[in-house]
């Protein structure tokens, strides 16, 4: 235990310095429907409203989010998307786009994070962080994933991600690896990427925010998260917590070289 | 200069660089802690980043569980447990099994399917008296009127024909019918870390379910076996 301590506390300081064969598969019916709505995926109106947000004066502070620093360079959006979960040096944390949008929108525009934390899936500040991410994202549109992984508390994230998505629990039993650890398999009619290895092009982490077609809503991957684990039988996540930015990294870091193609359409 | 692995050490040489030379001995993928420490890291991530929310309790979703807990980290070493371990957690989930009282252990095949097609209950949006389904086409072809089945689980189509049940009453299909109950009750008896949810022991279903699903799999009117 001591030796823990005395490791996790000097990392600390060191990181301060730096199918069934007849039927349509879900997959295809979505491809149609992908090649239907080429001209106009809903993505792109939270796309538009993501990029007023970005230049829009708000908060008590009266400031736009432009000097914000995704990670390379304050006010730098493209590429900034398949670059995180990453870690930063102004908060000592790991973050992902959107603990960091909380971040940026507390200091430079005085909102408070418990607006997003405690708010709701859709509504007010949640949904324009949903909004912001989605724009984002699409600034990174077919840039293969390249987090990095060279800041200790990078890798400690990437091992904390990898137990959490390998730690069965609840009333049935159920991990990330329960749905997510074998290649070609479904539930029901819906295909499952295997996210413990590398998915490919646009699938899995590389496909999130993507606006989901059955409920006609745009979900960012902590909405992504946060769904999986309710239907996991687990307890609920807090909105950009240390679990959910640690898988982000897990599923990041594994996507390595896959494509982008935020924002997604799904079913 | 001596140079152990010990953290202590390494950091009495009051030097950063060593430091990390010194954590990075014998560790985890470069993160600086050996899997042991990464292991107490999560568990407090958990601690910090899981709530309570409507009937799922965060005391009960990550109770310690022996199987559980093998079984999880087999899967973070990239490694199936040991198969003397493994033997033990069997045995350990085999004694879990409640058998039907009254010695019946088949039901009513036409509910066991309505059990098999729903997937209801035990999320934070389920209510406590929410139904609970059996889960059963998410992960398994049953019927072959159903043709939206996961693939998750073996396909359980003609489960009773393809094993010879012609009448679940003999003798000679005793065999199966026990098996058939006990690896719904609690899957992990027969293989330790099944992906399959362990129905009767964690109190997903109750004794009259397990036996219509029982029913769904092993009666020959059943439409599995046609």
């Amino acid at each position: 235990m001591q030796a823990r301590a005395l490791c996790l506390a000097a990392l600390g300081v060191l990181a301060a310095s730096t199918p069934a064969l007849a039927q349509k598969t879900s997959t295809q019916a979505i491809e149609e429907y992908r090649e239907m709505l080429q001209d106009g995926n809903p993505a792109d109106l939270y796309e538009m409203k993501g990029a007023e947000l970005w230049t829009k004066k708000r908060g008590p502070k009266g400031a736009s989010l432009e000097k914000c620093d995704l990670g390379k360079g304050p006010g730098v959006v493209k590429g900034a998307f398949v670059e995180l979960p990453r870690y930063f040096a102004d908060t000592g944390k790991v973050q992902d786009l959107e603990s960091r949008l909380l971040t940026c929108m507390s200091t430079l525009q005085g909102i408070d994070p418990k607006e997003v934390i405690d708010g709701k899936w859709g509504k007010g500040e949640r949904a324009n962080v949903t909004a912001l991410a989605t724009w984002i994202g699409s600034e990174s549109k077919g840039m293969p994933f390249n987090l990095p992984q060279s800041n200790a508390k990078e890798r400690v994230m990437y091992e904390v991600g990898k137990r959490l998505f390998f730690m069965r629990g609840g009333s049935h039993d159920f991990s990330c690896a329960s749905c997510h650890g074998e290649d070609g398999k479904r539930i029901r009619l819906q295909d499952l990427p295997r996210l413990s290895g590398n998915p490919g092009d646009g699938v899995g982490f590389a496909a999130w925010p993507a606006y989901r077609v059955s409920n006609g809503q745009m979900w960012s991957m902590q909405h992504r998260l946060n769904d999986c684990y309710r239907q996991q039988r687990f307890p609920e996540p807090g909105y950009a917590s240390d679990a959910t930015v640690a898988l982000g990294v897990y599923l990041g870091v594994n996507a390595k070289g896959s494509k982008s193609i935020v924002p997604a359409i799904k079913r | 200069m001596k140079f152990k692995t010990s953290t202590k050490l390494a950091l009495s040489t009051a030097s950063a660089a060593l430091l990390v030379a010194g954590c990075a001995g014998g560790m985890s993928q470069g993160s600086g802690m050996t899997s042991a420490e990464l292991d107490a890291v999560t568990q407090q991530v958990v601690k910090d980043s899981f709530h309570d929310k409507g009937i799922v309790k965060v005391s009960q979703v990550f109770a310690e569980d022996p199987t559980m807990k093998a079984c999880n980290a087999a899967d973070v070493a990239g490694q199936p447990l040991a198969p003397a371990r493994a033997k033990e957690i069997e045995a350990l989930n085999m004694k879990t099994i409640h058998w039907p009282a009254n010695g019946k252990y088949l039901g009513d095949w036409k509910e066991g399917e309505k059990l098999a097609q729903s997937g209801r209950g035990r999320t934070w949006t389920d209510k406590a008296d929410t139904p609970n389904g059996g889960n059963c086409y998410n992960c398994h072809q049953i019927t072959k009127q159903e043709i939206s089945y996961g693939t998750i689980g073996p396909s359980l189509y003609n489960y009773g024909k393809i094993r010879g049940v012609t009448d679940p009453n003999s003798p000679q299909a005793q065999e199966i019918v026990k098996y058939t109950w006990g690896k719904i009750w609690n899957s992990k008896a027969y293989n330790a870390c099944s992906n399959m949810p362990r129905a009767g022991h964690m109190g997903i279903l109750n004794e009259d379910q397990v036996r219509d699903i029982v029913a769904l799999l092993l009666d020959p009117k059943s439409p599995v076996n046609q």
